[in-house]
């Protein structure tokens, strides 16, 4: 099934939450007006991508990251045309010009910036190809999406947005017990461990924002991004009660009338 | 007579008149009205205060089915029409991620007016467009044990599945208490 959209209504670092918390494979399209990107992904970890419009050969790579000048530039692409990124970055290593971890460090650094890139959109079309076939011939990695996801929430300015998104700060946050989400593995700013530290389903986002001396769209901002990385979840805070509790609507009789109402029910709509 | 009833809530043109029309067993009342909002014309009319659809469980009970508007401009209706629920139903379509974020809240409005039992049905599941239901768990920030089902709401069969489902929770709700 087709997992589409346009970012204005869901956004890269939701999209990015989806795919991390799911461990998908494939490769996410996006396209805005004047650019066309592509990310491939496996168990959930950015594994490769590109931008249409540009070079993303390896040998582009290395030269964009100051690895190799003008010249070997030219002639490697001269001399390696045919050559896979996986054959090139072998020969550059056993030649003694690189090490693996530089390549490594440079295929990094560019999908990094473009994702970078991604998230100053506020507009263009997605599409998942689950399950697409990666390159066989790049040097594929495997990025933890955790990170990013925190960076492009960091980026987000939209207090309606994010108004949406968390419509209330008298709700609290608890850690996951999902496995796998930890939020020592994340790089966070002393703001965002502040806040960290606070959470408890006792604490409500309002007292954690006073506490930590933080304004509305700073708050928001900071549980958005840990609420995407998938490290925490909304909670209702102890002590929080509605304005108006409805009443449910269960007959007033005994439970084993209750129980036979509800069963008669469920056997009617059978029949129907 | 004795009469118990149902809410069926979601975002605008999530399938809910539909959904209520392909069980009742009266023609629909319905207060539809046509959409003067050009952003909003994916369809000719939309409720504005409700839905309401019957189902005759025996000879002394009456189930209601009550649809609530999907704008929010008349959400005011909401809170009249959830109380004395049994439970309720949040119908998303699942080819508008544009909707999830307003599903979400809606659902999170009808949590805090009461503590019933409630189900999650992912509405034009036979669309080529329509995410997948372990995706919008996620995209809708569903915990595990939210139960959310495929729907169609114009097939009777998933209805019926959609319904019974809802039922069986009040159901373990109930036993849960009596044991």
């Amino acid at each position: 099934m087709a997992l589409k959209g346009n970012l204005r209504d869901f956004n890269l670092t939701q999209l990015f939450n989806l795919i991390h918390l799911a461990r998908k494979n494939g490769v996410l399209h996006l396209e805005n007006t004047s650019n066309k990107v592509w990310l491939g992904f496996r168990d959930g970890k950015l594994a490769y991508g590109g931008i249409d419009q540009e070079d993303n050969s390896l040998v582009a790579i290395l030269y964009r990251a100051r690895k190799i000048n003008a010249n070997q530039y030219r002639t490697i692409k001269e001399r390696a045309s045919g050559m896979s990124d996986k054959e090139l970055g072998l020969l550059l290593i056993n030649a003694g010009y690189l090490t693996q971890q530089e390549i490594i460090q440079s295929i990094q650094t560019y999908l990094i910036q473009i994702v970078q890139r991604l998230f100053l959109w506020t507009e263009g079309t997605f599409l998942f190809e689950n399950e697409a076939a990666l390159p066989s011939d790049k040097i594929l990695l495997r990025i933890n999406l955790d990170n990013l996801i925190m960076e492009g929430s960091r980026q987000l300015q939209e207090y309606d947005q994010l108004k949406d998104e968390i419509p209330s700060l008298d709700i609290a946050l608890k850690f996951c017990e999902r496995p796998g989400a930890n939020v020592r593995n994340l790089r966070l700013s002393p703001e965002e461990w502040k806040v960290v530290s606070y959470i408890n389903p006792k604490n409500s986002l309002k007292k954690i924002a006073e506490a930590a001396k933080l304004n509305d769209l700073e708050i928001r901002r900071i549980a958005f991004g840990l609420l995407q990385a998938g490290v925490v979840e909304l909670v209702k805070a102890d002590g929080f009660s509605p304005k108006r509790t409805i009443n449910p609507g269960i007959p007033h009789t005994s439970p084993g009338e209750q129980v036979s109402l509800i069963k008669r029910i469920i056997q009617r709509i059978r029949s129907l | 007579m004795q009469t118990v009833k149902m809410v069926v809530t979601g975002p605008f043109n999530a399938g809910k008149t539909a959904f209520i029309r392909t069980v009742s067993e009266i023609n629909v009342v319905s207060t539809e009205r046509k959409i003067s909002q050009e952003a909003e014309k994916v369809k000719e009319t939309t409720t504005v205060a409700m839905d309401f659809g019957r189902i005759t469980i025996d000879e002394e009970l009456v189930l209601y089915l009550f649809g609530t508007p999907g704008q929010r401009r008349f959400d005011f209706m909401w809170e009249i029409l959830s109380e004395g629920m049994l439970g309720f139903i949040v119908m998303v379509d699942s080819c508008k991620p544009e909707t999830f974020r307003e599903a979400r809240s809606i659902l999170e409005t009808f949590r805090a007016y009461a503590p019933t039992p409630y189900i999650v049905a992912a509405n034009k599941q036979d669309l080529k467009d329509a995410w997948d239901i372990e995706d919008l768990r996620i995209a809708l920030r569903l915990d595990p044990q939210v139960k959310l089902l495929p729907c169609v709401a114009t097939d009777k069969e998933t209805v019926k599945v959609v319904l019974i489902e809802l039922l069986n929770q009040i159901l373990k709700e109930l036993e849960a208490k009596t044991t």
